[in-house]
């Protein structure tokens, strides 16, 4: 099946509303899923804050004062979680057993893609902004102090997140579910070379440019701008949403031909390793 | 049985391999609107590849489908709200409740009044006691009883069904069969059942189709099967076919 027969018809909020209930039911009736939203960006916030605050007691380096190690953990477990949200619930319906039952139904792929996306934003708000809140009294860290520009952060970093999530749930509907593995780990390529921790100068000349060619780096430059000298940089803001538009059409070609393969190979007959 | 201009089905020249390895090698027939049609066969003959090619979640080789006079392989969008599926190959989510899994269906389905419709399921299907109980948690009869009630949820024109009751007790699947029995008379409906149980095959469908490594085999009404072999039920012709002394149709 092409994917312009994947494309075709019509889009409906309707059915995007009616599987977007389906998790929420599922996070509802799940404490250890509501838990597991919360406790790992907690963790994280926690061993970085005081390794934070060790550096400041032992460094003049103004970057540290300026909350780069908490920031840049912040918005880098926002990137991870973006995509991991995604692919999360798109895991529950192969655990599940139940993408014979979605994909028999009248939901179109797109349509299963926007509820996996608004997912994701549920996913995200529930485990990120209260632990963004508490970083607030725990370590006079305030990223909505931000302002505007967290915004624009955010929204690159989200759409990253889903792009890299398409093309992993693509994986996983041609190879089964022994590739879920991508789900957990794929990103973490980005934590080098996005330079989330660090400036690009620190790489090697030649990594350089491939670090540019991910969004994520134009946005941890960003909020380090911000962060040590308050310079607002749109022209790095700009570069990582051109990439992005690139990135999220190319993934979403992607997700679309592989279901089309998986139609040809027929694996989503018997879902499983 | 009442025939409808268009068939429900339309398989013409259906064929499928996967890697050199044929599944079905080109077959044609058709169901009737209101038709129930047995999709009989041997384990690895064709039947779970020809109903996920006419669902459409296998691409075929070669060949066409049409669902209710509509293409599947370009158009199936059109076509998928007025049909519906069981099969042993998928479930339905272990933690939500009968009723919320009914429900997120009937959203999908583009059912409009859900509550009314769960609550007619619930008392056609006898499932009122266990709505509010996880999917997971209810017995085989229970759980085959909520996949045909998410099956008929939105009154399906063609309902394909595979092994519909498998693992059930004599009981339960007598019962979902008087079940199936009243829907097709009631909704007019058609229904592609495919089983390896013959005395249900015989019971429930106006024609049969037997499969073979891929190919059709032999088909016709079953009391006419079993007077053209000379055989006292729809099992011995089976066995017939399936140990090569088939007749040509």
């Amino acid at each position: 099946m092409s994917i312009a027969a994947e494309l075709s018809g019509g889009f409906s909020s309707a059915r995007v509303f009616a599987l977007v209930k389906r998790y929420i039911y599922l996070l509802r009736a799940s404490w250890p899923r509501l838990l597991e939203l919360v406790y790992w960006p907690a963790v994280q916030m926690v061993t970085w804050g005081f390794l934070q605050t060790y550096v400041m007691q032992t460094s003049n380096a103004v970057a540290f004062g300026a909350g780069v190690f908490i920031g840049g953990m912040l918005l880098w477990d926002l990137l991870f979680r973006s995509q991991l949200g995604f692919s999360m619930s798109f895991l529950e319906e192969m655990w599940a057993r139940n993408m014979g039952n979605l994909l028999m139904s009248p939901l179109r792929p797109l349509e299963f893609v926007a509820a996996l996306m608004v997912m994701s934003l549920v996913r995200l708000a529930l485990g990120l902004v209260p632990v963004a809140l508490l970083a607030i009294p725990f370590f006079g860290f305030n990223v909505f102090a931000i302002g505007l520009p967290l915004a624009v952060f955010v929204t690159n970093l989200v759409l990253f997140g889903w792009a890299v999530a398409l093309v992993v749930s693509g994986l996983v509907l041609r190879n089964g579910i022994g590739a879920e593995g991508l789900a957990w780990t794929i990103m973490f390529i980005v934590l080098p070379l996005g330079c989330v921790y660090y400036p690009v100068g620190l790489l090697p000349a030649w990594l350089q440019p491939i670090s540019w060619a991910l969004p994520p780096t134009a946005v941890f430059e960003g909020l380090r701008a911000i962060l040590t000298t308050g310079a607002i940089r749109p022209d790095l803001m700009l570069w990582a949403f051109a990439l992005n538009v690139v990135y999220i059409s190319v993934s979403i070609v992607i997700f679309l031909y592989l279901l089309g393969r998986s139609r040809d190979a027929g694996s989503l007959v018997q879902m499983g390793e | 049985m009442q025939s409808g201009s268009v068939p429900a089905i339309a398989v013409a020249h259906l064929a499928k391999s996967y890697n050199g390895s044929v599944a079905v090698a080109g077959i044609d027939f058709t169901c009737a609107q209101g038709e129930v049609l047995g999709l009989l066969g041997g384990n690895g003959a064709g039947k779970t590849t020809t109903i996920a090619m006419i669902m459409g979640l296998v691409t075929p080789s070669a060949g066409s489908v049409h669902v209710l006079g509509t293409d599947m392989a370009r158009e199936r969008h059109k076509v998928l709200g007025r049909i519906n599926f069981e099969s042993p190959y998928v479930d339905m989510p272990h933690r939500l409740t009968v009723r919320q899994n009914l429900t997120v269906f009937a959203g999908l389905y583009g059912v409009s009044d859900v509550k009314t419709r769960i609550a007619q399921l619930a008392d056609d299907l006898n499932l009122a006691d266990v709505l509010d109980r996880p999917s997971g948690k209810l017995s085989a009869g229970q759980k085959t009883r909520v996949a045909l009630a998410k099956a008929l949820i939105n009154e399906p024109e063609l309902l394909l069904l595979d092994e519909p009751t498998a693992s059930l007790d004599p009981d339960t699947a007598d019962w979902i069969r008087s079940h199936l029995e009243d829907y097709r008379k009631r909704r007019n409906a058609a229904i592609l059942l495919a089983s390896h149980n013959m005395a249900e095959v015989e019971r429930l469908c106006d024609r049969v189709i037997i499969m073979k490594k891929g190919r059709i085999a032999d088909q016709g009404v079953p009391a006419d099967l079993i007077a053209r072999y000379g055989r006292a039920n729809l099992e011995e012709v089976f066995l017939d076919v399936a140990r090569g002394t088939e007749m040509l149709a």
